[in-house]
């Protein structure tokens, strides 16, 4: 493509050889969007539907299947829609490099909330009682706390 | 396979040149964007902590189960999922108006740009729609062994545990909820809704500037690029909104 630009520190553009390739490329990323996404919505459903919610194990993994699968689709919208797969290393250094960082900050603060809630349930069984879904019938309805806010 | 030699041979920071290859704004608006993905990452991370903390967190499924013109009908999910595609098509008219603007075609970018724009739009149309329909929500709850009626705001969470065996006109009557859940929710889609609100309106500028021929002038569509990186990581953020509130 000509070098259109007034700008003298761009050494080469790296866009995109022809308009056909382009919209190729923009509607397969689409259709891969679109079908992650329904997927995700598959599965969330899933757990819905089959009231899986008493089986901890199967509800995790369909959750760590739904995150990758967000992961999957924040990697196409970065790389294709936003171009970063286009630029040179080092910028994608620069802007990847730092978003690591996440990684510490989410394994811990989740560590931390949940080492919240075993405390609290160990030392304050108030807090349990009040949280924890349990059969009631409707004539004992009236010796029910409200839950406090936590 | 020239480019890659340039890359490879190119002395990058031996001065006169932009040692990333972009030009000032665009590297502005990357850094830029990564900060603000610190910033709704904290939100999140934030949510996610108290939700740990909870022995108890309501359903998406159940909450968010309303749909326009439908009344009382349980569809789980149906609408936010148009949302998010109104979204994500959003997104990819965007990237036809940037395309557009590599090609210096004035007529493309103006017609891709308005389509991103009514997107922008609808979006937060559905958005407001939702919020108001949660918050004017009557679900019954059982406060103190008298039932109220509560809709979803900072103050009040009427999912809790339901109170098993006891309806009220027809509807399962709940303990109230975790109250942290109102204020994150309305919280991070809001300060979201905000981003896409201010979207919409740089869409809508880049696109008087486009129709009065300033970047014609100018011989580059810069601008809609610089644009379209904020519009595209709207959605990125949408993709982990939707994740966190809606999916797990």
């Amino acid at each position: 493509m000509e070098q259109s630009s007034e700008y003298q520190e761009i050494t080469y553009h790296p866009e995109h050889g022809s308009t056909d390739d382009f919209k190729k490329k923009v509607k397969r990323t689409t259709i891969i969007l679109s079908v992650i996404t329904l997927i995700e919505l598959g599965l969330g459903l899933t757990i819905y539907a089959m009231n899986l919610s008493h089986s901890h194990f199967v509800v995790l993994l369909i959750k760590g299947i739904i995150v990758i699968l967000t992961l999957a689709k924040a990697f196409y919208i970065v790389a294709v829609f936003m171009h970063l797969g286009d630029e040179i290393r080092n910028m994608i250094m620069t802007i990847v490099v730092p978003l690591m960082l996440f990684i510490w900050f989410i394994a811990a603060f989740l560590w931390d909330g949940s080492s919240w809630k075993n405390y609290r349930n160990t030392f304050d069984p108030s807090f349990k009682e009040r949280t924890t879904v349990q059969p009631v019938t409707s004539d004992t309805t009236t010796i029910i706390k409200p839950t406090t806010r936590d | 396979m020239a480019q890659v030699a340039t890359a490879t041979q190119t002395k990058w920071w031996s001065g006169g040149k932009s040692p990333f290859n972009l030009e000032y704004g665009k590297v502005m608006m990357w850094y830029f964007l990564m900060s603000d993905a610190f910033t709704f990452g904290a939100f999140l991370i934030s949510y996610g902590t108290i939700r740990f903390s909870t022995n108890f967190w309501p359903d998406p499924n159940v909450v968010f189960n309303a749909f326009p013109g439908m009344g009382h009908a349980n569809l789980p999910l149906a609408f936010v999922s148009v949302m998010t595609f109104i979204l994500i098509l959003s997104s990819v008219t965007m990237v036809l108006a940037v395309h557009a603007g590599h090609h210096n075609d004035k007529k493309g970018v103006i017609k891709w740009l308005f389509w991103t724009i009514i997107g922008g739009i609808a979006f937060l149309a559905c958005q407001a729609w939702e919020w108001t329909h949660m918050i004017m929500g009557d679900l019954p709850v059982l406060v103190d062994g008298q039932i109220e009626k509560w809709g979803q705001t900072t103050a009040h969470n009427p999912w809790g545990p339901p109170v098993v065996g006891m309806m009220h006109e027809g509807v399962q009557v709940t303990t109230p909820g975790p109250v942290a859940f109102g204020g994150f929710f309305y919280g991070i889609t809001g300060f979201h809704g905000f981003h896409v609100f201010s979207g919409v309106i740089i869409n809508i500028i880049i696109l008087i500037m486009t129709q009065k021929g300033v970047f014609e002038r100018r011989g580059h569509y810069l601008m809609i690029e610089k644009a379209g990186l904020y519009w595209h990581f709207v959605d990125l953020v949408w993709v982990f909104v939707f994740l966190c509130f809606y999916l797990i």
